[in-house]
């Protein structure tokens, strides 16, 4: 097919988008609701991840070691282990004098732990060097003779995945539905068109042109629906998420949430609603055409 | 240039249109069909014209299988069959010079193109100097001329014209009979499916006869029929 042919299509896209302009703005906008949602799921979930990655990896490895550990052993195999910064020995009287401290003026109701009965076994304070060595380096200590447990944190990190896992479904949910509904809306905007163009795609048939031909302004009309409509949701996402950055950069919040900011993460994701927004307006188009169109 | 080897057609609903037709229609005749109405008349233009597929038996458009073409020599062929409509079917918003460039248009012709073959195409059918008036000032004669200018425009190999004069009155059908004759006599073929008797008795052209879907007559220089 020549640019003939694509002159024609175009115009067609057009003249049909002015046609039906108000429901054209209808189906734009719910696809723009639909990826404000999603690209609100996603900045979350991002942002989610890297929070918990650096909570993982400030706090600090705690090992607690067996009865009769042989405490020289590890400290040597500790000095030896790559990407620790540095270690602390607790023993079990310090562990039970940091405890009454943080219980401040209810201490004495630790009164009966002290000595032989001190529950708590000896530890050593573990920090790394890296950030994200800190779950391998635990995997790796645990495996040291006379290391009974290590806790770096991970419960924290595990209630914040579940939590967030429960928000990404709600909110995946409800992207479904509105992805549905804007659909919907697109099928509704091509059929009118293609009704009011009826007579003229019939002659067309008639005249021997390809189902290509006949196809593709409907089509591009549906593209261009969904375009408009993700270019304003990426506008709009876009626009408060950099704002959110400069409000939390004014509280010195950035330091303790340190938001994603990298374009490697970013870029991908403002693309990719780019691109569905493109897909649900073709997919729709697509859907009110296919029984109409059989020569 | 078009042959029906055994043709039949029972369309879903069980009615039966056209049985076992044998027919060839050669490059550059001129052919009336003709039969009461319901005798598939309509049904066999369609099965040129690949709108409709038979049901069984094969038919051949200039040596092609018209039952085996693929999408590319489907649209082929249709480009080679201009078509002209009882109802005239002309789009109500366009222009005469737009309804005629519109068959160009489809077919991914060049604005070059368009702008020299229209207005020949106009002129052929008498309608120079109507460009730019819309269907709905035309007269039904004049109307059917600018369907019969956008079958032309795109120089096929053949008019198939279903009841083309159904809506006329005499003395307008009769010119547009000339002006098809004329179109034919520069070489195209021409098949009418009608059953304007009083027209195809005067015109001594090849007459094929449609009963209840059976061919009953097949004449070089018929007329409608005994009774007429
Ligand atoms: N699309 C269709 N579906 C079912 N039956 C049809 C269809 N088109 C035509 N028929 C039937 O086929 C027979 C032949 O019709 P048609 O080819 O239109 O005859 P004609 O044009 O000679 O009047 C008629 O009985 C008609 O009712
Ligand atoms: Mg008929």
């Amino acid at each position: 097919m020549g640019l003939n042919s694509l002159w024609y299509c175009l115009r067609q896209t057009f003249v049909s988008l002015h046609r039906n302009c108000w429901l054209g703005v209808a189906s734009a906008a719910m696809i723009t609701v639909t990826l404000v949602i999603l690209g609100t799921v996603l900045l979350i979930a991002v942002n989610a991840g890297h929070f918990m990655r650096n909570i993982e990896s400030t706090v600090e490895i705690n090992v607690f070691l067996d009865d009769g550990a042989d405490v020289p052993d590890l400290r040597q195999r500790l000095n030896g282990l790559r990407g620790v910064e540095n270690h602390t020995f607790i023993s079990r009287e310090q562990a039970l004098q940091e405890l009454k401290e943080s219980f401040g003026e209810k201490s004495d109701l630790l009164a009966g732990f002290e000595g032989e009965n001190n529950p708590l076994p000896d530890s050593f304070r573990v920090k790394a060097l890296e950030a994200e060595a800190v779950p391998a380096l635990a995997h790796q200590i645990s495996f040291f003779p006379g290391v009974n447990k290590i806790r770096y944190g991970e419960e924290y990190v595990d209630r914040l995945v579940e939590a967030s896992r429960w928000v990404n479904m709600i909110a995946l949910g409800a992207v479904i539905l509105l992805a549905a509904g804007a659909v919907f809306l697109i099928v509704t905007t091509i059929r009118l068109s293609l009704v009011a163009r009826e007579d003229e795609v019939g002659i067309m048939k008639y005249l021997g042109a390809s189902n290509w031909f006949v196809r593709s302004p409907f089509v591009l009309e549906g593209i261009f629906v969904g375009l408009t409509g993700a270019l304003a949701a990426v506008t709009v996402l876009g626009g408060t998420y950099y704002c959110l950055l400069a409000e939390l950069q004014k509280v010195d919040l950035i330091f303790f949430l340190r938001p994603v900011t990298d374009r490697e993460t970013l870029a991908p994701l403002f693309l990719g609603l780019l691109g569905l927004g493109v897909l649900m307006g073709g997919a729709g188009s697509w859907i009110s055409l296919r029984k109409f169109l059989r020569v | 240039m078009i042959h029906f080897f055994n043709v039949s057609k029972v369309y879903p609903n069980g009615t039966a249109a056209v049985s076992d037709i044998n027919l060839k229609i050669n490059r550059g005749e001129f052919v009336f069909l003709v039969g009461p109405s319901g005798a598939g008349k309509s049904t066999l233009t369609r099965l040129i014209f690949r709108e409709q597929l038979p049901t069984s038996g094969q038919i051949f458009f200039r040596e092609r299988n018209v039952l085996r073409l693929g999408q590319r020599e489907l649209l082929a062929l249709r480009r080679q069959i201009g078509v002209v409509f009882q109802d005239f079917r002309l789009l109500p918003r366009k222009t005469v010079f737009e309804n005629v460039s519109f068959a160009l248009e489809v077919i991914g012709r060049s604005r070059r193109v368009i702008r020299e073959q229209v207005p020949h195409a106009l002129a052929e059918v008498g309608l120079s100097g109507k460009e730019d008036a819309f269907p709905a000032e035309l007269s039904g004669g004049e109307q059917q001329r600018v369907g019969v200018a956008r079958a032309i425009v795109k120089k096929p190999q053949v008019i198939l014209a279903d009841e083309p004069t159904g809506n006329l009155d005499p003395d307008t059908s009769w010119e547009l009979m000339e002006l098809l004759e004329r179109v034919n006599r520069d070489g195209t073929t021409v098949v009418i499916a009608t059953h304007a008797w009083d027209i195809v008795n005067r015109m001594r052209k090849r007459v094929v006869a449609l009963d209840n879907g059976r061919l009953i007559r097949d004449e070089a220089q018929g007329s409608y029929g005994h009774g007429a």
